[in-house]
């Protein structure tokens, strides 16, 4: 994936920043500067009007009526499920669940395959970059199953490291749930090694790529990861929809995680059986509109080239630790030799939620605070970060601009 | 516009460096705000039949709001407190203009404040 990395970028930036209708925004008279692709990127007009034309034109629910439209609109809902699979090197479509996003994904995964294989005195082991989706769940599960939940650490410049893992496995370890990239920090993490410590002691691996799919190309065959989630919405698609990559072996071992329509095969009173992979999984109404939408966001992203976007956002990356760095009081938090999408950073003392603000008031939208991540603040010893993260259409001169705002803050403190 | 933005941090930047900094022995989570993204402490002290409010914070334009909270609220009774009407936060656009976040911070301030007016009401009765 890191190869792109040398690739001179042929993107024409300019004609992309075309395709979102939001990009144009003003606020506060000022043209948006939006560095706050982390929590979610913009749509280009492809998804936007696609869900809207899809709505006029396909509109009728899923796997039950026996009429044009519904034949339509499952034949979408299916169509959008292999471009997943296609997308993040699936072998099978039934190994992509639909799910309301990444949350949603791991909390499948705590309660089902937690139901299943996880019992008292057992340990299920996460790692000190988490985002909070990837850590309550499984305190969830093991408060529910009397289970010990154990933290893999990170180093000094905020990394982490498959030879640890490995210390921390024991015989009662059922499960590894580690995230590719930290949304707080941008550091990479090395998961394809990660997962190959693991397995090596039969401990399966769940991967958080809600910061990792919008940013370089993932392949879960070769990756062999157990499971995988990330959201649409972080990736040029529609909010309400993400996606759980499970293994057959795992994902048909599993009860369902919530009861319903659609999920069972027959239902009586006395007894329920359950439908197949990957329908047992997905109770009720699915959100096919949305999964359609997230159809249209991977033909976006490969319509540009995901090794495209990568180089590119590679180059923005180090041109704002350059830029940035050359501000005075300017202090990046972590340092890790691999990073994607985002920077956290705090302007010498002054407190990230001020900073924030004067951003605003300068058209440049950023985060501010824990994003998610106490824990790992906490070990850092720092209350708070401003966060920068970037999509395939930002610029220099949005870099620029934020740097300009930084001195200007600077000035006023 | 931005220049008028400018010059309402400014003031408030200038009124939080004027607030005297509240009892480090205070900072703790008993007198902790919920609801801010950055953090606020907030003490009320009877004295004289009055209600006398320090606070602090670890963001300056936040402590700037509550300096020019505290000017308005500051030595009055209990009575008047639990009855304040802060209509003027809204007169010198503070509620509108101030990030929603932002204005929920300054909701729980009012909140905190119009409690320890009840409180101090409730034990002195006046
Ligand atoms: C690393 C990581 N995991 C999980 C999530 C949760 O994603 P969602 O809110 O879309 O479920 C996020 C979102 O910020 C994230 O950055």
């Amino acid at each position: 994936m890191m190869n792109a990395v040398s690739m001179q970028t042929a993107l024409d930036i300019k004609s992309i920043r075309a395709m979102f209708p939001a990009l144009s925004l003003s606020v506060y008279n000022k043209p948006l500067v939006y560095l706050d692709n982390s929590a979610t990127t913009h749509k280009p007009a492809l998804v936007i009007d696609g869900i809207s034309d899809f709505y006029r034109t396909r509109n009728s629910n899923i796997h039950r009526g026996v009429h044009y439209l519904s034949e339509a609109a499952t034949l979408a809902y299916e169509e959008a499920r292999n471009k997943v699979k296609d997308f993040i090197g699936a072998q099978h479509s039934h190994e992509i669940i639909f799910t309301r996003g990444t949350t949603e994904s791991i909390n499948l995964v705590a309660f089902s395959y937690g139901e299943k294989f996880v019992h008292e005195g057992d340990e299920i082991i996460i790692s000190a970059l988490e985002h909070h989706s990837n850590i309550v769940p499984w305190q969830m599960l093991c408060e529910r199953k009397n289970a010990k939940l154990k933290v893999l650490y990170f180093d000094q410049n905020t990394e982490l490291h498959p030879e640890k893992l490995d210390e921390l496995i024991t015989p009662r370890t059922k499960l590894v749930s580690i995230t590719w990239v930290s949304n707080l920090l941008g550091t990479v993490v090395p998961v394809k090694e990660m997962i190959e410590v693991a397995h090596a002691k039969g401990v399966p691996v769940m991967i958080d790529a809600a910061q990792a799919i919008q940013h370089f190309s993932i392949d879960v065959s070769w990756l062999d990861a157990d499971f995988l989630a990330f959201s649409a919405h972080k990736a040029y698609g529609p909010t309400g929809i993400g996606v759980l990559y499970g293994k057959t072996e795992w994902l048909n071992q599993m009860p369902p995680y919530q009861g319903g329509g659609d999920m069972i095969e027959t239902v009586s009173f006395e007894k329920t059986t359950y439908n197949q992979l990957p329908f047992k999984f997905e109770a009720g109404t699915g959100n096919f509109v949305d999964a359609y939408g997230m159809g249209l966001a991977i033909d976006f992203i490969r319509s540009i080239g995901i090794e495209n976007i990568a180089a590119h956002e590679h180059q923005l990356m180090e041109y704002a630790i350059e830029t940035l760095s050359r501000v005075e009081n300017f202090m990046m938090v972590g340092n890790p030799a691999n990073r994607a999408g985002a920077i956290s950073f705090n302007l010498g003392s002054i407190h990230h939620y001020d900073v924030g603000m004067l951003l605003d008031k300068m058209g440049i939208a950023v985060r501010t605070g824990t994003h998610c991540a106490q824990p790992a603040l906490e070990v850092l010893d720092i209350q708070g970060t401003v966060r920068a993260s970037f999509a395939v259409y930002n610029t220099t001169q949005e870099i620029d601009a934020l740097a300009d705002a930084l001195r200007f803050i600077n000035n006023i403190f | 516009m931005f220049d008028e933005w400018m010059a309402k941090y400014e003031y408030l930047i200038e009124l939080a460096k004027d607030l005297p900094p509240i009892q480090p022995e205070y900072k703790t989570n008993e007198y902790l705000i919920q609801g801010c993204q950055s953090r606020v402490w907030l003490r009320a002290d009877y004295q004289n039949e009055r209600i006398v409010f320090t606070a602090d914070s670890d963001a300056i334009i936040t402590k700037g709001i509550i300096a020019l909270l505290v000017r308005v609220v500051n030595n009055r009774t209990p009575h008047e407190i639990a009855n304040i009407n802060l209509y003027f936060i809204d007169k010198i656009g503070l509620s509108q203009n101030l990030s929603p976040t932002r204005s929920n911070g300054l909701l729980s301030m009012v909140k905190q404040i119009k409690l320890y007016g009840i409180a101090y009401y409730a034990k002195f009765k006046q």
